[in-house]
């Protein structure tokens, strides 16, 4: 029990510190809009459904990765993570709190922009859906260990996208595809890498 | 008690400083002292746990035991200096910790602003609370630097106090690192001068 209260009051402030300062959902959902709507004006009439779905993750992979930028501003701008480790807190609370929250950013962006989708496109398939949700647990995980990583380092703003993205490939085949037992391996396999990893990245952020 | 033999630390090819040892005894009182740039910041956070050593053999306190006040007061600036203190009191699973709180607002002059956020507070306001947060779960081992920092003089008279009481009643070791050793020269019983 005390593991899920730590990582229930770190997710908390992290939800708490967004509500405060809306800086990272709000750029998130015009991001993705944007994003659709060009794409949207873009694309020549009578494109096919999968087409149009590739677009659709593109758009997503980039919009999380404009909150994974944002998801350790405070940790670094603040220097909150010597506060944060010299807790008797696991550090992988740490890591499991920002992924949740982050995975609730997503969630909320997508609530936006799967709704303007399916108006400026196709429509929506169950399957899209429930591959979206699954994707964003893998973004979640991947990302938080990612976004810490790129903290400690000095080009933070280059590192993010050169560690996430290539990783990012296989969400997208799999969402694209519709394959949700991949995106379900995909979850586990790097869930538990990231959770494992987390120590060792914040080791001497 | 902390420990440190042959201690040395390098950033690439800068070394910040080696072959240093240091011996604090549980109860004692480091001072650190130095110019800027000497050394001082980085000693006190491989002595807090929070960096590694690049060479050297070290002796460290639990990390729960440690509370640390750097050149930034460690707090959300988009919480307020409640929620700051409620979550730490959480992480550092703090029984009665509201009781705890409350008694450290008030001690340093924050419980009338114990609901506005951080963001708007002056340096010398976050300071305080930065030490509140440092003392909050009663560590064994306070590392402080440049604790004086932006505090004003009734927060400095304030942090005064607290080295008195507490070095004493609760045999707190202390490793404080400052340009104004005048103030706590005489609870000091080590010394360490970088040039």
């Amino acid at each position: 029990m005390t593991y899920a209260s730590d990582v229930a009051a770190l997710a908390r402030k992290d939800l708490l510190l967004e509500l405060r300062a809306k800086e990272t959902l709000p750029s998130m959902v015009l991001f993705v809009i944007a994003a659709l709507t060009i794409f949207h004006f873009a694309l020549p009439a009578g494109t096919s459904d999968v087409a149009a779905r590739g677009l659709l993750w593109t758009a997503l992979i980039f919009t999380a990765l404009l909150g994974l930028t944002r998801a350790f501003v405070a940790e670094r701008e603040q220097s909150m993570f010597d506060a944060l480790i010299l807790t008797p807190v696991d550090r992988s609370a740490i890591w499991l709190g920002k992924a949740i929250a982050v995975f609730a950013f997503l969630v909320a962006a997508e609530a936006v922009a799967l709704p303007a989708f399916a108006a400026f496109f196709h429509g929506l398939d169950w399957r899209t859906v429930a591959a979206i949700g699954l994707a964003d647990v893998g973004i979640a995980t991947v990302g938080t260990l990612f976004g810490a990583m790129a903290v400690a380092g000095r080009a933070r703003e280059l590192l993010l996208p050169l560690l996430f993205l290539p990783l990012a490939i296989p969400i997208v085949v799999g969402g694209v595809g519709g394959y949700l037992w991949f995106l379900a391996l995909y979850d586990a396999i790097f869930a538990v890498l990231s959770w494992a990893a987390f120590e060792y990245v914040v080791s001497e952020v | 008690m902390i420990q440190a033999r042959a201690l040395a630390k390098r950033f690439g090819d800068r070394r910040v400083f080696s072959g240093l040892d240091v011996d604090v005894p549980d109860g004692g009182f480091l001072l650190v002292t130095g110019p800027n740039g000497s050394g001082k910041t980085t000693l006190l956070r491989v002595l807090a746990g929070l960096a590694a050593p690049s060479a050297g053999e070290l002796t460290l306190p639990p990390r729960h035991t440690v509370g640390y006040l750097g050149h930034e007061p460690l707090v959300y600036r988009e919480l307020t200096p409640l929620e700051n203190l409620t979550l730490f009191g959480r992480l550092y699973r703090l029984p009665e910790r509201g009781e705890r709180i409350g008694m450290l607002l008030e001690r340093f002059g924050l419980w009338e602003v114990r609901h506005e956020r951080v963001s708007t507070f002056s340096r010398g306001m976050q300071q305080r609370l930065g030490l509140c947060r440092v003392l909050l779960h009663q560590p064994t081992h306070v590392f402080l630097d440049e604790p004086y920092n932006a505090l004003d003089a009734e927060g400095a008279a304030l942090l005064d106090t607290v080295f008195q009481e507490q070095s004493f009643e609760e045999r707190r070791t202390w490793i404080v690192a400052t340009h104004e050793p005048k103030r706590v020269e005489r609870h000091a019983t080590e010394r360490l001068a970088f040039a």
